[in-house]
């Protein structure tokens, strides 16, 4: 977790891009993606999000790191729309209830690409965004309140000591006597109050690293900020290249026909 | 508003020393009857150094934390008598200055690099922008992090590092007054003098005044020219007292009344607590022992998967653990020391070699540990981690000593036996989260011991203990060692190896260089 949420070391163009002007950019290829099915969109959206990877400091082992679960998602997701959707055209395979046309295929793999085409901006901001610079570009440039963003920046911090903590705790249950063995009812018992204990350590974690807060004068109306959150040429690029992406999209799949709104 | 505030905070680059004064000051928490801090009478000239010391319950934390102006409102249920103020003035409201930092490290790192989290406190006392980056670079020369790059991710950091770090985002916010809660309670030995070094230096400079509290005066004695000694406000018998035990320099302190403070559990410089000494040698029966052992906290591979992926910490240790006899594992910290005392006691897969039981203690179990269901393995190997809390799994203290035996579907016998050596029996019904560190201590010790096994681990067993918690763990394992228990203990403490005799097993800081001694 703690890995997942770093992005030291990355010294790539985009991690210099306001947050702001990036998640702007994936707003507008998300937009164009959300609303129609068809394949060519999101195979033009994606084509040009794999283009991204050097300037984002991403490869295709970090993208399965921090995404498996989204693209997991968008397989499966494909697949069964694929064997489940009405069929329409020639009929491929055929196994009783479940049946693979043309028509439910080519649908299933806009789906699947669709969803694969909506994670990996996302994937692309984090892995190029630091949490700090985020929380400043949303707390000087957003106007979000600040304690709001800032605490949540401290509680993050957290989450990483947590899952550390959580292998510990199973650790120190075992030397316990209490295994995650047995029955499920057994081993779900087991988790629930291995999770109390977590839930424990984090109250009272949080509770400490709101008093260092406080003693730093945390809470006040008046604050400065050491690092100004600014917008420079490069984020004129990264808004123009997020609406460009999204607009050759939304072309490729008029020309070619499968322009297919969700709302019509 | 905001701007006049960033206009006298932007002017004043020099620190003002601040004073303390409290009139018949006392507090009680929301939700308890009786105050934490009752009657206390105290006054603190400007840039004076004060080491608090005092037993558990006397209010330091609560003293120190109403200082720092995060105690809460009155509003919260809780009840405020008398008057605390710092210079003229009471304590909240005047934020920045005051600087506290507390005993945990990982909760006195606010934000993931090392530049950012210092320059946090100044941001709140809305210092102009340029003036906080010239204040955190000064800040980490300070206290010895100049060395290190503003980005450095502040997880990298050491338990020493951290507190020099929050040490430096304090000195940032130019405080006027230094508030130190056992800031070097969760350190070894290297990093308390790292943090106590800082904190010289920074006082030296800046001419602050200081108040500390912590147990091991010797640490703290040569940098303090003032002792104040608390008591609670009620004496035992109920009578009220005054909250200011002793008041005057640490050599006149500690000759007053050295031994009456190491009594209550401080730490006198020059007095070791007495304890128990071993009666026999042991039969040194060989009851488990690592063969070139590599250890490591990734989770194991299940099976068919590529072995070798787990980064080992330390590798290639040999060990024996043998009946009556005592083990010390040492080394600097990240040298795998706990890594390896989790693998021993069957808790983590070694990542390569083998820990094997003999047949004494495996009586049947196999010969792997690691593969021992929980129940096996606690009526043979018992650990004791370094927080107690984790291994806190009831309600009360006699169900939670009452969980091993009741696994094992023994009877009771041994947990009375165990509470009343602990001195734990007046204690049967209290929440373990609610019970004191050096309480706390004793259960955890107790709740492992609760099912007789044959080989004990203890990570850290002393750190952040007073004196007599510590006398009386060492006294109580020497008792163990001499009825045949195998005593395996992961420590810096030197004297608490020394109490217990055996053997020293020292990890390298490098891989590979481990080897018993």
């Amino acid at each position: 977790m703690r890995e997942a949420l770093a992005i030291g070391g990355n010294s790539a163009l985009l991690t210099r891009a306001n947050p702001l002007a990036k998640f702007a950019a994936v707003v507008f290829i998300t937009a164009v993606l959300a609303v129609s099915i068809d394949w060519v969109s999101a195979a033009t959206a994606l084509a040009a999000e794999f283009a991204l990877f050097g300037l984002a400091g991403l490869t295709l082992r970090l993208l399965w790191q921090r995404g498996w679960p989204l693209i997991i998602a968008a397989a499966v997701g494909g697949w069964s729309t694929a064997i489940l959707s009405a069929d329409s055209g020639r009929i491929l395979v055929d196994a009783g209830i479940w049946s693979i046309s043309e028509g439910s295929l080519e649908l299933g793999l806009g789906f699947m690409l669709r969803g694969l085409a909506i994670a990996l901006p996302a994937i692309l901001l984090m892995s190029c965004t630091d949490p700090t610079d985020l929380a400043d570009a949303l707390a000087q440039k957003a106007r979000l309140p600040h304690r709001f963003v800032l605490g949540t920046l401290a509680a993050m911090r957290l989450v990483g000591l947590m899952a550390e903590e959580w292998q510990t705790i199973g650790m120190a249950r075992r030397a316990r006597g209490i295994g995650s063995h047995g029955t499920p009812l057994q081993r779900l018992r087991a988790t629930l109050g291995q999770s109390f204990g977590l839930l424990v350590q984090a109250v009272r974690r949080a509770t400490r690293l709101a008093v260092t807060m406080e003693a730093r004068g945390f809470g006040g109306a008046g604050r400065t900020w050491a690092r100004e959150s600014t917008f420079g040429r490069i984020d004129i690029w990264v808004v123009l290249g997020g609406a460009l992406i999204a607009g050759a999209a939304l072309a490729a799949a008029v020309t070619a026909g499968t322009w297919n709104p969700v709302l019509s | 508003m905001a701007a006049s505030v960033a206009g006298a905070a932007g002017t004043s680059a020099a620190t003002r020393p601040a004073s303390v004064s409290a009139r018949g000051w006392g507090w009680r928490h929301a939700g308890r009857t009786a105050p934490a801090v009752q009657g206390l009478d105290l006054d603190i000239r400007p840039g004076e150094r004060v080491l608090l010391l005092g037993a558990s319950g006397a209010g330091k934390s609560t003293l120190l934390h109403a200082l720092a102006g995060v105690l809460g409102d009155d509003d919260d249920g809780a009840d405020e008598a008398g008057t605390l103020l710092i210079d003229g003035t009471p304590p909240r409201g005047q934020r920045g200055r005051a600087g506290l930092m507390q005993q945990d490290p990982e909760t006195q790192v606010v934000l993931s690099r090392l530049g950012d989290d210092v320059a946090f406190g100044a941001e709140n006392l809305a210092v102009p922008r340029d003036e906080i980056w010239r204040r955190v670079g000064e800040a980490l020369d300070d206290v010895g992090l100049g060395g290190l790059a503003l980005d450095h991710p502040t997880s990298a950091l050491s338990g020493g590092q951290k507190q020099r770090l929050a040490l430096a985002g304090i000195l940032a916010m130019r405080p006027g007054l230094v508030l130190l809660d056992e800031p070097t309670a969760n350190l070894d030995p290297a990093g308390v003098l790292e943090v106590r070094d800082a904190v010289g230096r920074s006082l030296d400079k800046t001419g602050a005044t200081l108040i500390v509290v912590e147990h091991r005066v010797a640490v703290w004695k040569d940098l303090v020219d003032r002792i104040v000694v608390l008591q609670p406000g009620l004496s035992a018998s109920g009578a009220q007292q005054s909250a200011v035990l002793l008041d005057g320099p640490p050599a006149e302190v500690l000759a007053e009344a050295g031994r009456m403070l190491a009594a209550a559990g401080v730490w006198v410089p020059g007095l070791v607590p007495a304890t128990r000494p071993r009666s026999n040698s042991g039969s040194g029966e060989l009851l488990l022992a690592a063969e070139r052992l590599a250890v490591s906290r990734d989770p194991a591979r299940r099976r068919g998967r590529v072995p070798g992926r787990r980064l080992p910490v330390q590798s290639g240790i040999d060990a024996e653990v043998s009946a009556g006899r005592a083990l010390t594992v040492t080394g600097p910290n990240g040298a795998g020391k706990s890594t390896f005392a989790l693998t021993l006691a069957g808790l983590l897969a070694p990542a390569e070699g083998k820990v094997s039981a003999a047949v004494g203690l495996a009586a049947g179990a196999g010969t792997d540990p690691f593969k021992w269901k929980a129940k096996q393995l606690i009526a043979r190997i018992g650990t004791v981690f370094q927080e107690p809390e984790h291994q806190f799994v009831t309600g009360t203290v006699l169900d939670e000593l009452m969980v091993g035996p009741r696994h094992l579907g023994r009877g009771a016998e041994a947990v009375d036996e165990l509470l009343a050596r602990l001195r734990l029996d007046h204690l049967t019904e209290a929440n373990p989260y609610t019970l004191s560190g050096g309480e706390k201590r004793r259960l955890s010790v107790a709740t492992v011991l609760a099912a007789r096994p044959k080989v004990l681990v203890l990570d850290e067993p002393t750190f952040g203990q007073d004196a007599r918690t510590w006398a009386e763990l060492a006294s109580f394992l020497t008792e163990l060692l001499d009825a045949g228990t195998a005593v395996v203990s992961v420590t810096h403490d030197e004297e608490f190896s020394a109490v217990l005799g055996g053997t020293e097993l020292r990890l390298g800081s490098a891989r590979l260089e481990a080897g018993a001694a």
